[in-house]
């Protein structure tokens, strides 16, 4: 049986009518990472042995009959939530050696939900790429083309999701990490909310923007998955206290009269024809299931990657200060005083791009120059929410594409921090307005998958996971696998 | 009534500006962000949890409490409470702030624009502006001694919540800044948001210092002075700091902008160069906390829980006691005390200025004498009324119940035990005190001659001797009028 | 805006981070492109707009109660710690 290519509703039919047990499961899968993992990198962290000392905990609850949907559902987190007694990273040097001693709310909850946990994935480092080429772990390949990058911040779980050596995966999306990555690798993702899901024990970046969602072959698995970790947590100011709604079985609702608005910005000026041709193709689909297509703009959207250019390196400036060689994290050897110890272990801790945001956001914060950047990016940051706002009186969902490009070459920017910063150029504007937004797979392009972008107005996931999965009823895009990991 | 300092170099007249900025440790049992203890005195890092000690992925959630306090001190002094305030984060790197930044509030602090009367030597009142209290949270400390080539970094006290209270430049010596310190110390206690303990750090004092030529109106350069630990160093840097800022420009220098530390040993400030470096905080709102709503309900619920002022119950004393400004401030200088007098006033059933030139006096000074405080007081506030009863009534002079007060205090008996029990009791029978009087007009002839005579100082000689032939327990007022009667012949 | 030598300097000190001879050049170019691409925003016209330091506008801070619930865990945080005695977190003598 392919157990890897089954749905995660499946998988949980499977278990309960005990056709495979949980541990089988794992096995399954442990085995998939032995295999592939040397080449696409996937993991930081692979815990086989925690994995099976899962599945063993949940074949036991299977057993005694008070398993959840997700128990025994192996699972990959991202090494950027924080796991208790296990390595966490954040892709940095500066973590090396980092064992936290607590978990996260995210890992709690899919612990207590009975998931099985494989791994800590592969990520750029603290979450600042676009290509997972940033990672102190070195980089993840993409399964569809191994030459080429999976997308980033959230790769490596991107990865091992589209070669399946995981069926789910945790990822963050501050500007796209999600979205991206789920484009380029073919498989379906989701950033929740802003406030939705508890931002505790996931190692910030941009505090404002940062969310966590979920990375899965389709909306169903990723609606499931959301369920778990959704929901009010008091340990994250932040976080809402809004119900969460039973997603996976709101996903019926019909997209029959939804009001799909097309972002006139997002497909205009320099979209490959060939890319704005897939996302014209998915808009048929929809017409065909009975939306209403309409037009709506959004004219500061372009503003959108420099707004974040200046409050996320700020943000992010400030939240990396806590890395000073004392209390966690790497610490230079023989500092001679205390400024030889602080500059010396972030210089050797940090990585090149992590250190370029650092300053960037130094800089805007610093005197002098905190009205002409930082304020004016908080205000263009408004303009640009309330454009949405006004888009949201026209249309219940807007659609466009995830990224320009499917996935490039394996060093191509690299040495470019602004063309590599423009891959993000239809994401970040739902971090900006703190929007739920979901790439799903809506074609091949030369080979490489593309992914089409929805996003909602503030708590709409459910609308957004309805959308997407109507249209993965009507199409077969999700279920493509790389030829390699079939 | 200005007050300027004459140079004594040149003559020239300076004015002195001075602005307090005072920390106030809220006395919250959890800290603000997190839900630590805020004891003191724990071993080094047992009380430091994650988010004290900044660990990758924590994130703050306010204490409730240390808003309420904020906004107990903002109703106090009659400042606005901010509707809508904003935590910001004031970044810097040092051993002691473990996220590398300080969460406080910059542009818009919970508290704003307050006012707290301070009384002046001469009696007369000025107020001085409060520019701002804001909450943020306090430090760690780092330990210096013993530990070779290295500083130890105990984080127990991160997190603690602190109210920095800003005046205005409104003070022009230093006895005004002591004044002024003294009553905020006084207001935080009464309030029990502070437990004001100096030694302990929990009540804190930095002074913005700066002199100008009478008549000039641009402030002079200010040094700002850290450390000051007590109201006495806190005179004592400031009246040094004026000397030399005056000393300096007499001498053609020129006063720098900077941080100075108090040194109360040598008595001297000096410049903390290690702080000065490039000070770039780079302010911005902290993205993990929402703006502070507070309601007009939140603050009437507070405003319902707020006890008599200071000032209110020193304005009470004098219009319904009858007590002078001054007698009125000492005795609302704490709560406890306060309590005490007004105890002491129920229990004797009036007679206000008698005891508080009491408790003023003689209480206060053998509280000073065995190093107590009032809430330890020997004799109770229902022991001194009873004592106080039987001055009014007579049955012991004023000097013979402090005796009687001392017996009370060491013994720990009422003041009827101790009378009874020494004899002290008051004689008050005019035959018997008659008789002792004509006892010593038959013993001094010769003085009753001469003061019969016209020598009416003699007078006080027969007192001095009737009291002395009754162990002094004669009631003096009717032993004067007895004695005027018999000596007239 | 283009950066200079010293003011890449100014910041990595203001960041604490060192650098090395090469690492400053590319800092200095590649810090200069971000900010002429960030500098697009002064084409936008936000007068009077409200800045927005946070997606959730009408969401305010909630407030926890006055409860003490940690334990002493010292030993525990400090196992990341790479050096500590007596409790205490050491750094390289602070000269005040």
């Amino acid at each position: 049986m392919s157990l890897h290519t089954l749905s995660v509703a499946e998988l949980a039919a499977g278990l309960r009518r005990k056709q495979f047990s949980a541990t089988e499961l794992a096995q399954h899968f442990i085995a998939r990472c032995e295999a592939h993992n040397g080449l696409l990198n996937g993991y930081i962290t692979f815990t086989p042995e925690r994995a099976l000392a899962d599945a063993a905990a949940a074949d036991a609850r299977l057993a005694s009959g008070n398993a959840g949907p997700l128990t025994g559902i192996p699972l990959a987190q991202k090494d950027i939530f924080c796991t208790d007694g296990i390595r966490t990273t954040c892709g940095s040097r500066m973590l090396e050696n980092f064992v936290s001693p607590y978990d996260a709310t995210v890992v709690e909850r899919l612990a207590a939900a009975g998931t099985v946990l494989l791994g800590k994935t592969n990520m750029d480092e603290f979450a600042m790429g676009s290509s997972n080429e940033t990672s102190y772990y070195g980089l993840v390949r993409n399964p569809w083309d191994t030459a080429r990058v999976p997308g980033g911040s959230s790769g490596g779980s991107a990865a091992v999701v589209a070669a399946r050596l995981a069926p789910v995966a945790t990822g963050t999306d501050t500007g796209g990490s999600i979205r991206q990555p789920a484009a380029l690798t073919g498989i379906s993702g989701i950033k929740p909310t802003y406030g939705r899901v508890s931002r505790y024990g996931m190692i910030a970046f941009a505090s404002s923007l940062d969310q966590a969602g979920i990375m899965a072959p389709s909306a169903e698995d990723c609606a499931l998955f959301l369920e778990a970790i959704a929901g009010f947590d008091p340990r994250d100011s932040t976080s809402v206290d809004v119900p969460v709604p039973a997603y996976s079985a709101e996903l019926g609702q019909s997209v029959k009269g939804l009001r799909i608005g097309v972002v006139r910005e997002f497909m205009e000026g320099g979209l490959d024809p060939a890319n704005a041709a897939l996302v014209r193709d998915a808009l048929q689909v929809y017409a065909s299931l009975g939306a209403e297509i309409v037009d709506v703009s959004c004219p500061n959207m372009g503003m959108s990657v420099p707004t974040y250019y200046v409050v996320a390196p700020a943000e992010c400036s400030s939240n990396l200060s806590r890395f000073d060689g004392v209390r966690f994290g790497h610490r230079c050897a023989d500092p001679k005083d205390l400024m030889d110890l602080y500059k010396r272990s972030r210089g050797e801790g940090f990585g090149a791009e992590v250190k370029r945001r650092i300053m960037t956001g130094t800089y805007v914060l610093s005197a002098g120059y905190y009205d002409a950047y930082y304020l004016k990016a908080q205000q263009v940051r408004q303009l640009i929410s309330r454009e949405f706002a006004a888009a949201f009186t026209q249309a219940d969902v807007l659609v466009g594409p995830t990224s320009p490009t499917p996935a490039f070459k394996l060093g191509d920017k690299v040495d470019d921090p602004i063309t590599m910063y423009l891959n993000d150029i239809y994401t970040i504007g739902a971090n900006l307005a703190g929007l739920p937004a979901m790439s799903i797979p809506c074609g091949l392009l030369e080979g490489l998958p593309l992914g089409l972008q929805l996003i909602g107005p503030h708590f709409a996931e459910s609308r957004l996971l309805s959308a997407a999965h109507a249209y993965q009823q009507a199409t077969d895009w999700h279920r493509r696998l790389p030829a390699a990991y079939a | 009534m200005a007050e300027y300092v004459k140079s004594t170099l040149t003559g020239r007249e300076w004015e002195v500006v001075i602005g307090l900025e005072i920390h106030a440790q809220l006395a919250t049992q959890s800290k603000i962000f997190s839900a630590s203890s805020t004891a003191y005195g724990a071993p080094p890092n047992s009380q430091a949890n994650l988010v004290d000690l900044g660990y990758p992925g924590v994130l703050p959630v306010l204490n409730a409490e240390a808003v309420r306090m904020a906004i107990r001190f903002g109703l106090a002094v009659g400042a606005n409470i901010a509707p809508r305030s904003v935590f910001a984060r004031k970044n810097y790197f040092y051993p002691d702030l473990p996220k590398g930044y300080q969460i406080s509030q910059y542009e818009l602090p919970v508290v704003q624009h307050g006012r707290m009367p301070i009384l002046l030597e001469d009696g007369s009142t000025k107020v001085i502006g409060i520019t701002r209290a804001h909450l943020e949270e306090d430090a760690g400390k780092s330990m210096h001694e013993g530990l070779g080539a290295f500083s130890g970094i105990d984080l127990n006290r991160a997190g603690t919540p602190l109210l920095e209270i800003v005046s205005e430049p409104d003070m022009r010596s230093a006895k005004e800044a002591v004044a002024y310190l003294k009553k905020i110390h006084t207001l935080v206690r009464y309030l029990e948001i502070c437990d004001g303990n100096m030694q302990e750090g929990s009540f804190r004092c930095d002074a913005n210092v700066s002199v100008r030529p009478v008549g000039q109106e641009k402030f002079g350069t200010r040094a700002e002075l850290k450390n000051i630990n007590s109201f006495r160093f806190v005179e004592k840097a400031i009246q040094y700091e004026i000397g030399r800022q005056i000393e300096l420009i007499e001498s053609g220098g020129t006063v720098v902008q900077e941080t100075r530390l108090y040194d109360s040993a040598r008595d001297e400030t000096r410049s903390m160069r290690s702080k000065e470096e490039a000070n770039d905080y780079r302010y911005f709102p902290d993205p993990d906390l929402l703006p502070l709503a507070i309601t007009e309900s939140d603050v009437a619920t507070v405003r319902a829980t707020l006890p008599e002022l200071p000032d209110e119950k020193a304005a009470r004393f004098c219009s319904d006691h009858g007590l002078s400004a001054y007698d009125a401030g000492v005795l609302t200088s704490s709560r406890e005390l306060a309590a005490y007098y007004e105890a002491v006033v129920a229990a004797a059933g009036g007679e206000p200025k008698l005891c508080a030139n009491w408790v003023m006096g003689e209480i206060a000074g053998l509280l000073n004498r065995d190093g107590l405080d009032i809430t330890a007081s020997k004799v109770g506030a229902t022991a001194l009324a009873g004592l106080l009863a039987r001055i009014t009534d007579a049955t012991v002079s004023n000097k013979l119940a402090k005796e009687v007060l001392l017996a009370m205090w060491d013994e720990g008996r009422t003041a009827d035990e101790v009378i009874e029990a020494k004899g002290l009791k008051q004689i008050t029978d005019t035959g018997a005190i008659e008789a002792i009087i004509r006892q010593v007009i038959d013993a001094n002839p010769e003085q009753v001659a001469g003061y019969r005579a016209g020598k009416d100082k003699l007078f006080g000689f027969f007192v001095g001797q009737a009291m002395k032939a009754t162990g002094g327990k004669a009631n003096p007022g009717q032993l004067n009028d007895i004695l005027k009667r018999l000596l007239a012949g | 805006m283009s950066l200079s030598r010293r003011d890449v300097e100014h910041i990595a000190h203001l960041a604490r981070l060192s650098l090395g001879e090469e690492e400053i050049s590319a800092a200095q170019g590649s810090l200069s492109s971000i900010l002429a691409f960030v500098d697009q925003l002064n084409a936008v016209d936000a007068t009077g707009i409200a800045p927005m330091a946070h997606p959730l506008a009408d969401q305010v801070q909630r407030l926890r109660p006055d409860e003490v619930t940690e334990t002493d865990q010292h030993a525990r945080y400090q196992a990341n710690a790479a050096k500590v005695e007596a409790g205490l977190y050491l750094v390289p003598k602070v000269i005040e």
